[in-house]
């Protein structure tokens, strides 16, 4: 969803004086493909800016941001953070972190160009003259560098820290902005960790910036294959047709990772999978999946139909019977010897945090009545993957003989969203021969080995929206509530049982409960 | 791996395709486009391939490299195979003809049978391109067709051919290498004052096709007079100047690397501007695969551009 998105949102940007929208750029034509939007003059500041995900995604991001020429000039980076660091140690620090993790080449004239925005403020949040000092240096830069008045704040700092700063903002005048400039706000998950927390999340940053002006990262939604989804099933003939409960059996959603909490216990003690992956993740690859067609591609549209498709999302009951939680336990995995989520340092050995989750949803339209959508997600499972699996339902009429199609399971469309990012479709074929015999055959499409070398990361994808203005790959207030809406029943039975999570070796793929929850309808899950 | 098939036909060359792919695994399934490459055969051949290797990570396709060897020999046809590491993430078929084979027609004969089925098929020229493109043998298999009036003998010749005959499908180098200035100057154009260009004066090197395409495609698009001036120092484009009523726009690139963007009222904005490579380039041409009419128009405007004599200067 390229161009179509941005043709539709120019609106999005900053000032909106009626010379604005009097004005069409001559230079620009929408047959000319080749001109990328560049972001205009703005700065983007960091909080948190020491942190593992600011020195491995959003540093390089930037950088291969500038590479590819989609930078303003004059663009600047702040970070703020409470390490003692001088301008230089910044420097150093984000330079070590673009030699390590960019994805573009390192071009020498570019880092140059770019490094000459970076300033470094030092200070904890509760500090007012840190906060004094980062609206004096953001003048500068505005005076110095040009960017405008036109500044992004990237708060990759814990929800608990959400209040503190936005208030900071809302004093040191930060926050506020007018016709001319725009201040946009980006925070990450969680968002939350049930409806009331969220919706107290969302008042606390409402009250400093306005909804339109606040960008909810899910990662997952920059994911080109993610994005490809809507591309796959709305600009071809070959699957909508069949994208229903006529033909359509059941849907898994699967996130799974390999590795281990050690070291997380801090953030993941008492949040667990279901609130730390499903809510977001999972529900937004849902709503990706069932959403009807959006009249166009512009972020209104594109909102209003996963709000709707969300809306419609149910979970199915009885919850003992259509969820399952497990906790890993110790053991060999791929052979390394790992520590079950009981020994792991920071967790309580009576833990009940779950790692593994599954649920069960429906999704009541008259497209889907019918079909349950499987969502799970795990850490320590057999390997890291997550896809969509669509599965279809058995030809009504065979007209074989039952030991010819013994081998003959599902057909199955399957979106790898990561890793080896593309699409699988199984479906029958005779075995050569001279009997007729079907066994199951795979065509493969590798999105992912060909295409994505070139192609931007999730985070390249999401700060340049930022600083564009383009609101579509970013859930809203109303997404995000809706979700915890939807899970937060199953986080609440599952917290008044007095059974913990069941155990699951490290490297397998789950609990015995999981298998049997789908096993009740005669169904199982996709070995990923 | 690298497999060479002396003295062969096409027919030798798709069936040994064939089997490579049913020993070594998949290659060819999923490949978007058939890039065929047009060149005399020498040491620029391998340059060309690497550009294409390079630009198929983004575009997997099938690479033709059809390789004009001496004229006057016996017909004869040395074809090469390139997969795996040899060949990114493409499979390179080299073609070199000989005496009647080293012609124009017989040429495209023996490419025909190696397209992709169903699949686009983007003609390169790297080096001297025919006159008319679309009229090539070659260029007549092909939705796209890409030449470079840089890398000719004579630029201005190949840009002078390239606008007689221009049709839809054809691009030009000269125009990708444009691409970055472009979006500079209309993403400048995004932001307030919004006032109209009056006029504009572009500037580079006596002899550079570019600067007079961009010349071009400002007069087409804005309709004001646009001078095209020689610069004082400074490689291909040098400088471009937007006059508004609030004061002129500048874009300036004295040392082929860093541009200067200078606004009436604001700081000046540095932005690292270099001049862009081949393989680059062709990467940003495999993109699309649909006529550029942008290109078309700006062609066309370079006749309404007026010629400057005086040197501007260009320094920062």
């Amino acid at each position: 969803m390229g161009s179509g998105v941005n043709a539709g949102v120019t609106r999005a940007s900053a000032s909106t004086g009626a010379s604005e929208r009097d004005w069409t750029n001559p230079l620009r034509d929408p047959r000319d493909k080749r001109l990328p939007r560049i972001a205009g003059p703005c700065g983007l500041v960091i909080f948190g800016v020491t942190g593992d995900l600011s020195r491995k995604k959003l540093m390089p991001a930037i950088y291969d941001l500038a590479n590819r020429g989609l930078l303003p000039p004059g663009f600047a980076l702040t970070g703020f953070a409470r390490r003692e660091w001088g301008q230089e140690d910044f420097g150093q620090v984000v330079y070590e972190a673009v030699k390590q993790y960019a994805r573009t080449p390192f071009r020498q004239e570019v880092w140059d160009r770019l490094a000459e925005g970076f300033r470094f403020v030092q200070g904890s949040f509760d500090d007012d003259d840190a906060f004094d000092r980062l609206e004096q240096t953001v003048a500068d830069l505005d005076r110095i560098r040009g960017t405008s008045g036109n500044h992004a704040f990237y708060l990759s700092i814990p929800p608990s820290a959400f209040p503190v700063v936005c208030k900071q903002l809302a004093r040191s005048g930060l926050s506020a902005q007018d016709v001319e400039q725009w201040r946009r706000v980006v925070i990450e998950k969680p968002f939350g960790h049930d409806l009331q927390s969220a919706r107290e999340l969302n008042e606390i940053v409402d009250e400093v910036f306005p909804e339109d002006s606040v960008f909810r990262i899910d990662h997952y939604l920059g994911k080109e294959t993610v994005q490809n989804i809507l591309a796959l099933r709305f600009a071809n003939q070959l699957f909508e047709p069949i994208w229903n409960s006529h033909y359509v059996d059941h849907v898994q959603i699967t996130m799974a990772e390999d590795i281990g909490l050690g070291g997380r216990a801090g953030y993941y003690d008492g949040i667990g999978a279901a609130r730390d992956v499903i809510q977001n993740h999972l529900l937004q690859l849902l709503a990706f999946t069932a959403m009807e067609e959006p009249t166009s591609f512009s972020s209104d549209e594109l909102r209003a139909e996963k709000i709707k498709v969300l809306n419609a999302t149910r979970l199915v009951g009885p919850l003992d019977e259509t969820t399952a939680r497990g906790q890993y336990t110790g053991g060999w995995q791929g052979g390394e010897l790992v520590r079950g989520l009981k020994e792991e340092e920071g967790f309580d050995p009576n833990s009940h945090t779950e790692t593994f989750a599954a649920i069960t949803c429906e999704v009541n339209s008259r497209r889907w009545a019918g079909v349950p959508f499987y969502l799970r997600t795990g850490k320590r499972l057999g390997r890291r993957v997550t896809e969509i699996a669509v599965v279809f339902k058995r030809a009504p009429h065979l007209p074989f003989d039952a030991t010819m199609t013994e081998e003959l399971g599902q057909n199955a469309f399957v979106i790898r969203v990561q890793p080896d990012e593309g699409v699988t479709m199984r479906f029958g074929s005779k075995v050569p021969g001279s009997q007729m015999e079907v066994r199951d055959v795979t065509m493969d499409f590798g999105y992912g080995t060909a295409f994505t070398e070139a192609s931007p990361e999730a985070y390249e994808r999401l700060i340049l929206d930022v600083l564009l203005g383009e609101p579509s790959l970013f859930p809203v207030n109303e997404e995000v509530e809706r979700s915890w809406e939807i899970l937060d029943p199953v986080i609440e039975h599952w917290a008044a049982q007095e059974k913990g999570p069941d155990p699951y070796p490290a490297g397998s793929w789950g609990p015995e409960s999981a298998q049997q929850m789908l096993a009740r309808t005669g169904r199982a899950w996709r070995r990923p | 791996m690298i497999v060479d098939l002396p003295s062969s036909t096409t027919s030798a060359v798709n069936r040994k395709l064939v089997e490579l792919r049913e020993t070594g695994g998949v290659l060819a399934l999923g490949r978007v486009l058939t890039l065929v490459v047009v060149t005399d055969d020498g040491a620029d051949i391998e340059s060309a391939i690497a550009a294409a290797n390079s630009a198929s990570r983004e575009h997997p396709c099938r690479v033709i490299v059809l390789a004009r060897g001496q004229r006057r020999a016996a017909a004869r046809l040395d074809a090469q195979i390139r997969v795996g590491g040899d060949a990114g993430a493409s499979e390179v078929i080299v073609l070199r003809g000989y005496g009647p084979l080293a012609a124009d027609e017989p040429g495209a004969g023996m490419v025909a049978p190696l397209l992709l089925p169903d699949a686009p098929v983007v003609a390169w020229w790297p080096g001297e391109a025919p006159a008319v493109p679309s009229g090539d043998a070659i260029g007549r298999l092909a939705q796209r067709r890409i030449t470079d009036a840089l890398s000719a003998k004579n630029p201005i010749r190949a840009f002078e051919q390239r606008r007689a005959h221009h049709v839809a499908g054809d691009t030009d180098l000269t125009w990708t290498r444009l691409t970055h200035w472009r979006a500079l100057l209309a993403a400048a154009l995004d932001h307030p004052p919004y006032e109209a260009v009056t006029s504009a004066v572009v500037a580079g090197e006596a002899v550079s096709p570019s600067t007079d395409l961009l010349a071009g495609w400002l007069s087409n698009r804005l309709g004001v007079k646009v001078k095209r001036s020689p610069s004082s120092s400074g490689a291909g484009m040098s400088s471009v100047r937007l006059n508004r009523p609030s004061g002129p726009i500048e874009l300036i690139r004295p040392d082929g690397r860093t541009g200067t963007l200078r606004q009436p009222g604001q700081p000046d904005r540095l932005i690292a501007l270099s001049r862009r490579g081949v393989p680059d380039c062709l990467a940003e041409e495999l993109r699309r695969l649909d006529p550029d009419e942008i290109y078309g128009a700006a062609l066309t405007g370079v006749a309404d551009i007026a010629r400057g004599r005086t040197p501007v200067k260009v320094e920062v």
